[in-house]
């Protein structure tokens, strides 16, 4: 795993972790755990981490990308991050 | 998919006779016992959720100790108004119009909401014309929402609205259905009356209301009535055909704009079966029989279903205490 993917991971988890489990603890978020499964995320949530890439990232969603194969894990994130900046 | 006289699919028939006399006896007994109000003040849009909760009050309590209230703001739709006298007279209630708009500019809900529509139509101004539409879930996708514009020349333009622009755009709406419920609130407590909330079971299950606006009140009547049984019902009870015949609108934007448009993505009809079939275990390939789709379809529309109760659980939620406290008396 490169740099620019370990820290695009951190910065994934830093904002999850942050602003849904309010906490530091790393044990909270495992990278296949589905946001709207396990409720961490509900579907407004998933339109703020939208949000969040777009800002932070400069990766745009369009409508058709916004599916939870897409969006619904670090790890789904972390594979559609890759495919957009490829 | 309709076969008898209130035009209501048969999963969803009821005894309506029966249903009425049930509801008008609750409506006394909570009314009696459990609120310890002389009579009901009901907030009238003319839409069919309303009516029929109008004549369940004066079912239950007779013309002389029910009230009702018109709203109206400046995105009203005339029809609405002209409904909701229709009903009051048909009903024969005493009511009142209180026009909201002035008290809406004052709290800011149109700048508000106009200025976070700019963010994307930078040319939008006070004689356009808007409306938000939902998108995404009954095709397998996250919910999200687009903006549709008029200009004066009836050109129309959509966009996908960010974040920010959307989440500021609902809460300035949002401020015309929790200013109507102040005054809802303020001729109940002048006529020691309870407040009814008119969200059907669909509206209800689904969070389609407004926290401390239409989705407070002191008795809901219909919420475990599918919104077509709300329909046969209002036929039972010999509504105006106007009433029974009208499409659901949420009456809140410019554009005329139906329910399922802005928030539940089919016709009533669907999702009431939908929900039917969710809430009796039904599979994803029954209902993709019933309402000729694919199962795919099906299932991304029981998803869509359990998505919604999820996001909108916390609508349901009285405030949350750190420790239970007992109020004995």
């Amino acid at each position: 795993m490169n740099d620019v993917v370990v820290n695009t991971q951190e910065l994934l988890r830093r904002f999850i972790l942050e602003n849904y489990l309010f906490t530091d603890d790393q044990g909270q978020l495992n990278n296949t755990d589905s946001f709207l499964d396990t409720g961490i995320l509900d579907s407004m949530g998933i339109l703020e981490l939208i949000y969040f890439l777009e800002e932070e990232l400069s990766i745009k969603t369009e409508s058709a990308e916004m599916v939870p194969g897409n969006l619904d894990s670090i790890d789904n994130l972390l594979a559609f991050i890759d495919r957009k900046s490829a | 998919m309709t076969t008898n006289a209130y035009d209501i699919d048969p999963v969803l028939t009821l005894d309506f006779e029966h249903e009425v006399e049930k509801i008008a006896q609750r409506m006394r007994q909570i009314l009696s016992q459990d609120l310890h109000r002389r009579g009901f003040i009901i907030a009238m849009s003319g839409g069919i959720d309303s009516s029929v909760c109008a004549a369940l009050a004066v079912k239950a309590l007779g013309v002389k100790k029910v009230f009702g209230l018109l709203m109206p703001e400046k995105d009203s739709s005339s029809t609405s108004g002209d409904l909701g006298k229709l009903l009051a007279k048909h009903l024969d209630i005493e009511y009142t119009v209180d026009n909201i708009a002035s008290t809406l500019d004052s709290i800011g809900c149109y700048r508000w909401r106009d200025d976070a529509i700019r963010q994307v139509f930078p040319e939008y101004n006070e004689q356009w014309k808007n409306k938000i539409v939902i998108a995404g879930g009954v095709d397998g996708r996250i919910n999200h929402y687009n903006i549709v514009v008029e200009n004066p020349q009836g050109e129309r333009f959509e966009k996908m609205l960010p974040l920010k622009a959307y989440l500021t755009i609902v809460a300035a709406t949002n401020h015309k259905q929790r200013i109507r419920k102040t005054l809802e609130y303020f001729h109940a407590d002048r006529l020691n009356y309870a407040v009814i909330g008119t969200p059907n079971r669909l509206e209800y299950d689904q969070g389609f209301f407004v926290k401390n606006g239409d989705g407070s009140a002191d008795i809901k009547p219909i919420s475990h009535l599918y919104k077509s049984q709300v329909y046969a019902m209002a036929r039972y009870l010999g509504l105006p055909d106007a009433i029974c015949n009208s499409t659901p609108t949420t009456d809140t934007y410019s554009l005329e704009q139906g329910q399922d448009e802005f928030y539940f993505s089919l016709p009533y009809q669907k999702m009431d079966i939908a929900l039917w079939y969710l809430n009796h275990k039904k599979t994803s390939s029954e209902l993709a029989n019933k309402l000729a789709i694919s199962e795919q379809q099906a299932n991304f529309l029981f998803n869509d279903i359990l998505s919604k109760r999820r996001t909108t659980d916390y609508l349901h939620k009285k405030p949350v205490m750190i420790e239970d406290v007992v109020l004995d008396f």
